[in-house]
């Protein structure tokens, strides 16, 4: 068994954030009936695409997102998509939607529809920024949200703009968050019986999160500091992003613990001559200069594997920068299991990142790869009890059907 | 009180930094009773601050977020009110005890019994340096559900290397996909974006254990390996290499997806850097319909027209003059009416806003976001509010952010049951205490 296993979740949901939420479920046993309109998720249409070559069953973004999931296209529009909405809803223990706020009321599907159906049903509503106030209708991006709502102010040099995450990370992060208010809306119908609205604002899945926004927001109401783009952590006796023959190394300043260092180092002159080795005199801006420029010719002559194992002997805190091709071919990810290998039938063996943490028992497991767009349509709307008549008119992208 | 979704659940939090306590405040907003043992002989470095007492200079010298304390003046108790601290520990209980000696752990096993769940992320071999295993908690508790977040995992060749978020991003790929793609990663500066990824996922990963545990009865091992866990944040990267043997590069703030224009620009600011008084705004055009927006809230300037830049293909080849354009027309003009405009006509836009912008934020008061908390030493603050709202069981700040020690008498009266006898021994040997010992520098 898996630990979700009798968990039924009605996905509304596209794109990056509420896909990768109802993965989460999915992935542990819930029984995620995915719903999407007859054009796809939009993240279908999103790279990157196996071969280059942008097609809905080709998108690894897509594939990534929506594991263990069902999909069923319906057409929400039309009397008989709402009825197979219905019996979908009164199978399900909860209800999550992605649509612009409003948007689901419209269509007849809002809290006052389901939650009529029944009592301990909750509907999860998210968005960019909330169901109410005046940026209710805002469009946002990644970008958009990460530099309004997270702490993307502090990133980069002071001479520059700010500077984002990678990719779609800030729209992941929220994705966890709502996984957690998942969990929290099954406990609560689970223990006390109590079906709710919850509205989940994009952005304030990141003003009330972690990496340093909330605590810079503290700071100033505490003193009225305000925090500084950085610039490098230069400085360190080891501190900061060092070149090395084959890339990068990343060290925060150690000089807390110098005996680290030196036995990283292996003991040369250099870094333990009386000067380096009195505390007070550590502090001199020259001195640091100096044992740099000797670090630096340290670190030119050994590969960032070379420099983390003599870093990880000497427990000092510093890692490698991989690039994607490092990460892959790393030995101990590998080792451990990380990896996920998946069959498709149209993007054949694809290699995947695997759990997102280990849970022997009822735990992560990929039961069938991401679906093909409409692919389960037919078999859930039996299961949920449609007619074949129903069936076809739910899924028929004609409104007058 | 409303009920609340977790009411009945015991967690024991014996974390550390920002990752773990993360995990716990969020399971504490659900409901949860979060315990934290803290020791008054050993001070945990970034937790209640970087060091117990530190020296006037030291909280200048640091960043904002770690050392901007009440009024700026260290004051009595400075572990009470660390900004990084407070951030981490609402709804939670704080109670003290010394786990280096033997009755101290014996305290712990009695609470172990009665609780769900413990969690701990602090550097390997420091919970089996104290005896907490796996097989330990099992003797006091059968069907306890222990959490461990190790930064590699516990088993293969890094179990052992020390971590913050920064280098394990690095591991995964996240120090060389981002920063500014004309300059090299040097200048990257530290973020910690896998602290609220292991965090969350960390809440979740107790709640669907005791969801498995309701049903089975059986408590489990869970390890959250932080480098594992953070790959999910850099999907388009590792899809691109798994499917095709591409390794991406940082494109800076432009759009994974290679939609133009993309970016951060300069608005109407009334400072510089240095005074944290630069403003910029960030907009981002997902497809054709916006451009054509965009051009018309711009006032429609002849570069908006021209052909070259009408489809996106000719917007991504000639991106830089774009954003040559833009930058001219929005360093005019103030950022929030940037928004408001640029919205108006259906274009993605905000401020870069500087966290302490945020509490003059219409839309954040118009939904009531704050919360005021009195922390003791501090006073009383308004608070960044919670991540969801939650309709009949909404998330509330019960227990402000918890000062060391205050809930020795819950915990070792109300929750374990000692005699007032044993109570003071507790006290006389130095194991119940409001204050670090006075040898903890």
């Amino acid at each position: 068994m898996q630990a979700l296993d009798d968990v039924v979740v009605l996905d509304l949901t596209q794109h990056i954030a509420g896909p990768y939420a109802t993965k989460l479920l999915a992935d542990f046993g819930a029984d995620v009936i995915k719903v999407e309109p007859s054009s796809g998720d939009i993240a279908r249409q999103l790279g990157p695409f196996k071969g280059d070559e942008p097609d809905i069953e080709r998108s690894g973004t897509f594939f990534f997102l929506n594991t263990n999931k069902r999909s069923v296209v319906l057409n929400l529009a039309s009397e008989a998509g709402r009825a197979a909405i219905t019996a979908l809803a009164r199978r399900a223990n909860v209800v999550v939607e992605s649509f612009a706020p409003g948007v689901l009321d419209r269509l007849g599907l809002g809290w006052d529809f389901l939650h009529p159906i029944r009592p301990d049903l909750s509907l999860v509503s998210v968005s960019n920024f909330g169901q109410d106030g005046p940026y209710r209708d805002f469009k946002a991006t990644d970008l958009v949200l990460y530099a309004f709502s997270g702490e993307m102010y502090s990133m980069g040099t002071t001479d520059r703009e700010p500077v984002k995450m990678a990719g779609t990370a800030a729209l992941i992060e929220s994705g966890a968050s709502i996984g957690a208010a998942l969990m929290g809306t099954l406990w609560a119908s689970k223990r006390h019986g109590i079906g709710q609205h919850v509205d989940i604002s994009l952005s304030e899945t990141h003003f009330g999160g972690v990496d340093r926004r909330h605590a810079t927001a503290i700071a100033y109401q505490y003193s009225g500091r305000k925090t500084l783009r950085a610039g490098s952590q230069g400085g360190g006796m080891p501190g900061g992003i060092y070149p090395c023959a084959d890339g990068y190394m990343d060290f925060t300043n150690a000089s807390i613990r110098y005996d680290r260092v030196v036995d990283m180092l292996g003991s040369p002159d250099w870094a333990t001559n009386e000067v380096v080795m009195d505390p007070m005199k550590r502090l001199d801006p020259e001195v640091i200069e100096e044992w740099n420029t000797n670090f630096l010719m340290w670190c030119l002559e050994r590969t960032k594997r070379e420099i983390w194992e003599e870093g990880r002997r000497a427990k000092m805190l510093c890692g490698p920068l991989f690039t994607m091709r490092d990460l892959f071919e790393d030995d101990h990810f590998r080792d451990r299991g990380f990896w996920h290998e998946v069959q498709h039938p149209d993007l054949g063996n694809v290699t995947i990142p695997g759990r997102p943490f280990q849970m022997p028992k009822g735990g992560w497991s990929i039961r069938r790869p991401a679906p093909r767009l409409g692919e389960h349509t037919e078999a859930v709307l039996r299961e949920a009890g449609l007619s074949d008549a129903g069936i076809t008119a739910a899924s028929a992208t004609d409104v007058s059907t | 009180m409303t009920p609340k979704p977790l009411d009945g659940v015991r967690v024991i939090d014996l974390c550390v930094v920002w990752a773990g306590p993360f995990a716990t405040m969020i399971l504490g907003d659900l409901g949860a009773e979060v315990l934290k043992p803290e020791n008054p002989f050993v001070f945990q470095p970034m937790t209640r601050g970087a060091i117990a007492r530190p020296p006037q200079m030291m909280l200048e010298r640091a960043a904002a977020w770690a050392g901007g304390l009440p009024g700026n003046v260290v004051g009595d108790r400075p572990w009470n009110y660390n900004p990084t601290f407070v951030s981490l520990y609402r709804n939670k209980k704080s109670f003290t005890v010394d786990l280096r000696r033997p009755e101290g752990m014996d305290v712990l096993g009695k609470l172990v019994a009665k609780a769900d769940v413990v969690y701990e992320n602090n550097a390997t071999g420091t919970m089996e340096g104290l005896g907490i295993t796996y097989d330990w908690l099992q003797q006091h508790n059968p069907n306890i559900i222990f959490v461990r977040v190790p930064a590699y995992g516990n088993t293969g060749p890094y179990a052992h290397a020390r971590a913050l978020g920064v280098h394990l991003e690095a591991v995964m790929g996240h120090t060389l996909l981002r920063g500014y793609d004309d300059a090299d990663p040097s200048a990257n500066t530290a973020i910690y974006s896998g602290d609220y990824l292991a965090g969350a996922q960390g809440a979740f990963a107790v709640m669907t254990a005791l969801w498995h545990r309701e049903r089975t009865g059986a408590g489990q091992l869970i390890e959250i390996a932080q480098a594992e866990n953070a790959a999910a944040m850099f999907t388009q990267a590792i899809m691109d290499y798994s499917l095709n043997g591409r390794v991406q590069e940082t494109i800076g703030n432009r759009d994974v997806n290679g939609r133009h224009p993309c970016g951060v620009y300069p608005a109407k600011s009334p400072g510089t850097s240095e005074d944290q008084g630069d403003h910029w705004v960030a907009i981002s055009i997902e497809d054709d319909e916006q451009w054509q927006a965009l051009g018309r809230a711009l006032g429609n300037p002849a570069w908006t027209a021209d052909p070259r830049f009408a489809t996106n293909d000719g917007r991504t080849q000639h991106f830089r003059e774009i954003d040559q354009h833009i930058a001219v027309f929005t360093a005019q003009v103030d950022d929030y009416e940037l928004m408001n405009h640029l919205q108006a006509h259906g274009v993605p836009c905000a401020p870069v806003l500087e966290a302490s912008r945020m509490f003059e934020d219409p839309h954040l008061r118009a939904r009531d976001f704050f919360k005021k908390q009195t922390v003791e030493g501090a006073g009383t603050h308004e608070y960044v509010g919670p991540m969801w709202k939650l309709g009949e069981t909404p998330v509330e700040f019960l227990q402000p952010p918890v000062t060391f020690g205050e809930h020795n008498d819950y915990v070792y009266h109300d929750v374990l049951g000692l005699s007032d006898e044993a109570y003071q021994q507790l006290k006389d040997t130095g194991h119940i205490a409001t204050e670090y010992d006075a040898s903890v520098p």
